[in-house]
């Protein structure tokens, strides 16, 4: 099922204005995603923990997604110490580690995990459509917001419409292996999941007209910037700032 | 297919985003507000099916279909798959915000490279129809991990082997999305025809 964990909370970031913490988000993982030095990086960490803290997030969720994400790291960890080129850190029989891939993937991981976890404790604290909205209130194009709102109100609905269309061919005896008659019935499956998409997507439309659509899709969430906002505004241009001080130290010697 | 946070350079991130914005604004341009529901239903399609797993031998691979995305959307494809790329990183944290735009362009720009290669043969006969859609599947994913490799490699040289890995670990993934797509659009023919581009009637 699909679950938004995160967006229902009582936490100060949660009733933070959400213009604001996108614009922090954006700031903050461009700044990181941008660094390379272990002073900064490890900075990073430390302050998307703080956030995650602040936004009193559940420790579990929060680590089940960790671990989803640093599947791929692990990836880089098995390969990129053995094919960097560069000076040799450990030798294992035939097999030499290198310094500079164990350094790049310590990087990686580093960033990624202090980005995503700024992202968990300021984005992911609010519902898409407060997303969407706050993003329309951004100045995006009115377009790109209606498609991702009318996309996020609908993937609920078909993937219930999914499920029924899997249970049935359970109940038909359907059992999945490594085999063309299960490629066949899941191609089947996902072809009636775009067909019913159409079909729905021509009565939505047209029920749309009847209310009245007139090209233009209206955002009613209002938003407030006071001094909460001011205040954690300035608290993430001083984090951003001390990563920025950090990285030109180390760039400098 | 992804890359996550923290992995590619600042010159590779910037790149992906502005031809991913470049892509998503010809986009927008093409689907009026009278399309926009049906961009939506198909976005919100593409993203359900990509939860689908199927089985390969004793592992298995989630359908990714951005080639049949790019035949049923062409253009409209690239704002569609920006979206559901957001709402997966929304829901998952399986992206962010920094690789939105360069993992639009990994998905994005195959789709309606598809649909701009393939787009005229759906509708001629059987054999040449069912070939171009299994190569629709497959040239996608394999484009696809092409970009990811040259955006690795462009960050750094080293990342050769994970890129060739990477593209290696997917050819089983590329055939079972090309026979995915040929059945899917040998569906589409006889059910609903008139979703697929270039329908005479």
């Amino acid at each position: 099922m699909l679950q938004e964990p995160f967006a229902v909370g009582n936490s100060i970031l949660h009733r933070i204005d959400p213009r604001m913490r996108i614009a922090a988000a954006t700031v903050y993982s461009v700044i990181v995603a941008l660094s390379r030095h272990f002073p900064t990086l490890a900075t990073a960490v430390g302050a998307s923990l703080a956030l995650i803290m602040l936004a009193k997030l559940r420790p579990r969720d929060v680590v089940i997604r960790l671990i989803i994400v640093n599947s791929f790291t692990l990836l880089l960890w098995l390969v990129l110490p053995l094919t960097f080129q560069g000076s040799v850190a450990i030798s294992i029989g035939p097999l030499s580690v290198y310094h500079s891939g164990l350094i790049m993937s310590a990087q990686i991981t580093l960033k990624s995990n202090a980005i995503l976890m700024a992202l968990m404790a300021l984005i992911a604290t609010m519902t898409l459509s407060t997303l969407g909205s706050a993003l329309n209130r951004l100045h995006l194009p009115d377009k790109i917001v209606h498609l991702l709102l009318m996309t996020y109100r609908y993937i609920f609905v078909i993937e219930q419409e999914f499920q029924r269309l899997m249970r049935a061919a359970q109940i038909r005896g359907f059992r999945p292996g490594t085999n063309l008659h299960t490629y066949k019935t899941y191609a089947y499956i996902v072809g009636m999941l775009f067909v019913r998409s159409a079909l729905r997507a021509d009565r939505v439309y047209k029920a749309m007209l009847c209310r009245g659509f007139k090209r233009k899709f209206y955002c009613l969430h209002q938003f407030r910037t006071g001094k909460e906002e001011w205040l954690f505004g300035t608290a993430m241009g001083v984090a951003v700032m001390v990563l920025i001080y950090l990285e030109w130290l180390k760039a400098g010697v | 297919m992804h890359i996550s946070e923290g992995v590619l350079s600042g010159p590779v991130l910037i790149s992906g985003a502005a031809l991913a914005a470049a892509g998503t604004a010809i986009g927008l341009k093409k689907l009026d507000y009278d399309h926009i529901a049906k961009a939506g239903m198909l976005a919100a399609a593409f993203f359900v099916a990509s939860l689908i797993h199927v089985p390969i031998g004793p592992s298995n691979a989630h359908l990714i279909l951005n080639g049949l995305v790019g035949l049923l959307l062409g253009w409209a494809a690239f704002p569609a798959i920006l979206v559901a790329l957001a709402l997966q990183g929304a829901f998952f944290q399986f992206g962010g915000i920094t690789t939105l735009g360069i993992n639009t362009i990994i998905m994005a720009l195959p789709a309606v490279l598809c649909y701009l290669g393939f787009g005229r043969m759906i509708f001629k006969s059987p054999q040449i129809a069912y070939l171009a859609a299994f190569a629709c599947g497959f040239l996608a994913i394999l484009t696809s991990g092409i970009i990811v490799g040259l955006s690795l490699i462009f960050t750094e040289e080293n990342f050769l082997e994970v890129a060739g890995l990477i593209i290696a670990a997917h050819i089983p993934v590329m055939i079972i999305e090309g026979v995915v797509t040929a059945i899917c659009v040998a569906f589409l023919r006889k059910v609903r025809p008139e979703m697929l581009p270039g329908y005479p009637g």
